[in-house]
């Protein structure tokens, strides 16, 4: 999988770019996708009845590439014919911007759908990445999962979820 | 030997600054390292279970001794998508 697949940008994300990449990844690789599915996550004006105004991601880029490449390596083990992107933003990201792109290419949209899911659920838990919410009257980093990559249990919920 | 902490979100808010160069008896883990920058920066402590290290931008533990040079990130539970 070739590093366009993956990457952390202060730049605006773009959905056609994820879904070119693994469109074309699967053509090189003479599979022909059947199905492609993408996902955005877009930043919400509210959180855990907070008025938010904007939220600032942090990241250990280098890191955060390789969590990538790993969770697209238990793709794999899932689904060996699929092809993931993902692009994650960094910086200052107003409400409604795009924080994450996904495209999970497959031959089928069983495959795909599931795969997408399980790479969104995946960035949630192991990739470096930190949001700091600015809202009405204060701001808070926020804390989600302890990161352990090795943890099985938290790959099988993530599988769980994808594949309900 | 001498080692370049460094730190993120909250972590990085708590000791002020990104990097850290500590020197260390050779040998030491990254909970020594962890204990030490808990020591000078109380805060942190809470943090102990639930951070995760890297050791050269690769996902490590604890307890793995640390070499002249290396980088340590300590790392908050995460909370991208």
């Amino acid at each position: 999988m070739g590093s366009l697949a993956f990457t952390v940008t202060t730049r605006n994300l773009d959905l056609s770019t994820v879904v070119q990449i693994v469109s074309s990844e699967l053509a090189s690789a003479d599979t022909s996708a059947g199905a492609i599915a993408s996902f955005l996550g877009t930043v919400r004006n509210e959180n855990q009845g907070r008025r938010v105004e904007r939220l600032e991601y942090e990241a250990y880029e280098p890191l955060a590439l390789k969590a990538f490449e790993r969770i697209a390596n238990e793709a794999r083990d899932r689904w060996p014919d699929a092809r993931l992107a993902v692009h994650h933003r960094v910086g200052r990201l107003n409400i409604g911007e795009v924080s994450v792109a996904i495209a999970a290419a497959a031959a089928h949209r069983a495959d795909a759908f599931a795969m997408c899911r399980y790479a969104i659920e995946r960035v949630k838990q192991i990739a470096p990445i930190w949001k700091h919410e600015f809202f009405k009257g204060g701001d808070v980093w926020i804390e989600g999962a302890t990161v352990n990559p090795d943890d099985a249990e938290a790959r099988e919920v993530a599988y769980r979820r994808a594949c309900v | 030997m001498r080692v370049t902490v460094r730190l993120f979100a909250r972590l990085r808010d708590i000791v002020g600054t990104t990097d850290v160069v500590r020197e260390l008896p050779s040998g030491s883990t990254a909970a020594v390292l962890w204990d030490r920058l808990a020591a000078d920066y109380p805060e942190l402590t809470p943090y102990r279970t639930a951070v995760s290290t890297a050791v050269n931008a690769e996902y490590s533990r604890m307890d793995r001794p640390l070499a002249d040079g290396d980088e340590i990130a300590f790392l908050p539970p995460v909370s991208g998508g």
